[in-house]
């Protein structure tokens, strides 16, 4: 069992000309085998959103709160939040030069359940989640995101995802710049983690593409830092349909 | 043959003259080197006044530090006379008092010869073992890898010591040699160090300088090319801590790689990470791309990461160009702090941010570990760099778990 709550989440980025609220009072929660989408236009603060629940030094959450099966996630370190069970998975994943995949994930499972991983299963483990995101064998030997092209990366986010099986995901825009194998792979990953008992998904996104392959079980607009409008899988083909602009023009009023 | 072939067949065997600090003209007259006074440019980073007089007028006879040697079948090593006929074979001419003094008053010298096509099938391990800092010691030491012969030699200094040494590389036509010096000493010794190398036709020769032990040392090393076609690599490696028993530690890399011929290629590529109040390195990459050097490539590299406040690292990265028919050249240098976007990648996934930061740490030199491809100290090296983190990184960081 798991449940994302948040509530009337206020939330500033600091600026050339001071302190810049982002996200104006978000109320959302995630229950026990959800899936949200939350959809807006660009500058709207869907990647905030993520961003802040991970703990990102760059934003400063000035009100409301977060919690994880009513454990004060705001009040973690960002490692703390990944040892809680959240995961994020980025936008853009960030290189480290150097260190290879197969020692960043071992480092991650191993700080993620306190004892390192059996290393017979977890070979078998790594090789197998690498396998099915369409990534070869060579690939643990490369540096983390390093030279890794636009759906690598994102391939290796959802490995990463199923490897170290978080209870609630965020994915940020994990469906940008992919092809439409990539999405269905990557979607494929998604769906597998969804399938296990109680995991929650928090699934942000421009676009209506993915939802096609990953069905949501409700769909958010988020305009000016705020959720302006909430419903079904149905809101999503309005979307599709209509586009942000009434919302766009409402939020300006 | 035409006027434009003779002029170019002419300009390739002189080497003008080039006006420049980065290159001084040598001598072998200790009395043509004045005691540096910290003012010149090639002085003004090192700190003289920890040098116990190395740079003067320091008795440079003593016998505290000892060389062992673990070769393989095939390698000749002896002792040589101040008469032998090898010294001076690298090309090298002292541009400075302390290499002047040590091509005079060395009180060991001895060869390494690798004979013509031999091929070494293990490296030869040199261990240079100081047992005090007492009595500064002075060695002077000739590499010959002989036409088409290839070996890897490695240097381990070890202990304390005061040592001035010279090392003279010939790398012959066609031979492949790599060299690796590794400063591991205890925290008191100081070691001046000067490697000059000649880069015979066709012939690879790589460079592996890892400096992590000693109070204050310093490098000149420099190359240049008796053929067309060489290739010169020079890797290095170096962590810097403050705070020791003896004050923060000064690791000081002068590099020259002078394009004596042409078509041929240097990759200079140097990494060195920082930490704790004095901490002091410097990096000065300087590549001079002669007249008769056409058709070269050559690239150098420096990145230096500072772990805490209280460091100071120097890059000068310096290139002069005296033609422009070549392949390509370029440097780069870029000394900056921990990237929080990597911290934070890295503890989102869980992981600590100690843990996180050695990590980015480890990575940091991993990748140049790779790149040194010498598989007999791979291990020791990534364990070098493990033992360092683990006793420092850990240590020193502030903040903890934020």
């Amino acid at each position: 069992m798991s449940t994302l709550e948040i509530k009337d989440l206020h939330v500033t980025v600091e600026t050339e000309d001071g302190a810049k609220e982002i996200l104006k009072g978000v109320t959302l929660t995630i229950k026990d085998g959800e899936t949200h989408a939350i959809m807006g236009p660009n500058g709207s603060g869907k990647s905030t959103l993520a961003y802040s629940i991970a703990g990102h030094p760059k934003y400063t959450v000035t009100g409301g709160s977060v919690t994880l099966d009513g454990d004060d996630v705001l009040a973690m370190s960002v490692d703390e939040r990944a040892r809680a069970g959240l995961f994020l998975a980025m936008q853009y994943p960030v290189e480290v030069p150097g260190v290879s995949v197969a020692n960043f994930l071992r480092t991650a499972k191993t700080a993620i359940d306190g004892e390192a991983p059996k290393l017979r299963t977890w070979v078998k483990d790594v090789n197998g989640a690498l396998e099915r995101l369409d990534l070869d064998s060579t690939f643990s030997q490369r540096s983390v995101n390093e030279g890794f092209s636009g759906g690598e990366k994102k391939r290796h986010e959802i490995a990463q995802l199923e490897l170290l099986n978080p209870k609630v995901a965020v994915l940020d825009e994990t469906d940008s710049g992919l092809d439409i194998d990539a999405l269905k792979v990557v979607s494929e990953g998604v769906n597998r983690f969804r399938e296990q008992e109680g995991k929650g998904v928090l699934l942000i996104t421009h676009y209506t593409r993915i939802l096609r392959y990953i069905e949501p079980d409700f769909v958010h607009v988020f305009v000016n830092g705020r959720i302006a409008e909430q419903g079904g899988p149905e809101l999503a083909d309005q979307l599709e349909a209509e586009g942000y602009d009434k919302y766009v023009k409402a939020a300006a009023v | 043959m035409t006027d434009a072939a003779r002029a170019s067949v002419e300009s390739a065997l002189e080497l003008d003259k080039v006006d420049s600090h980065l290159h001084p003209e040598g001598s072998f007259d200790v009395a043509d080197h004045p005691v540096p006074t910290g003012r010149e440019e090639v002085w003004r980073f090192t700190p003289l006044r920890r040098l116990r007089d190395l740079h003067a007028d320091a008795d440079l006879s003593g016998t505290s530090v000892g060389a062992e040697a673990d070769a393989p079948d095939g390698v000749r090593i002896e002792s040589i006379d101040a008469d032998s006929p090898l010294r001076g074979t690298s090309g090298f001419v002292p541009v400075d008092r302390v290499s002047a003094r040590v091509w005079h008053e060395a009180a060991r010298r001895y060869a390494v010869t690798v004979p013509r096509e031999t091929e070494l099938d293990a490296p030869v391990f040199i261990d240079v073992r100081g047992t005090g800092i007492e009595g500064a010691s002075s060695t002077h030491v000739v590499i010959t890898a002989e036409p088409h012969s290839k070996a890897t030699v490695v240097f381990r200094f070890l202990g304390s010591a005061t040592l001035a040494d010279l090392t003279e590389i010939v790398v012959g036509d066609g031979a492949q040699l790599t060299v690796v010096s590794i400063d591991d000493w205890e925290d008191d010794a100081v070691h001046l160090g000067h490697r000059h190398a000649k880069v015979g036709r066709d012939a690879t020769f790589k460079h592996v300088d890892v400096s992590f032990g000693g109070n204050v040392v310093r490098h000149d090393t420099t190359a240049e090319y008796s053929g067309p076609g060489g290739s010169v690599e020079m890797l290095g490696m170096y962590f810097a801590d403050g705070d020791t028993d003896h004050g923060g530690q000064h690791i000081e890399h002068r590099l020259f790689v002078d394009h004596t011929a042409p078509n041929t290629r240097s990759n200079v590529v140097y990494k060195g990470a920082l930490q704790g109040e004095g901490a002091h390195t410097v990096w000065i990459g300087n590549v001079l791309i002669r007249k008769v050097a056409e058709g070269i490539e050559t690239y150098e590299e420096n990145r230096n990461l500072v772990l805490t406040d209280g460091c100071q690292a120097d890059s000068v990265p310096n290139l002069e160009i005296e033609t422009g028919e070549i392949e390509g050249a370029g440097h780069a240098s870029a000394t900056g702090r921990f990237d929080d976007e990597q911290l934070f990648y890295l503890r989102s996934r869980g992981i600590e941010e100690n843990e996180a930061r050695r990590l980015v740490v480890h990575g940091f030199f991993n990748d140049l570990i790779r790149k040194i491809d010498v598989p007999a100290i791979e291990a020791k090296l990534t364990e070098t760099v493990e033992a360092e983190l683990a006793k420092n990184v850990l240590k020193a960081l502030p903040g903890g778990d934020r």
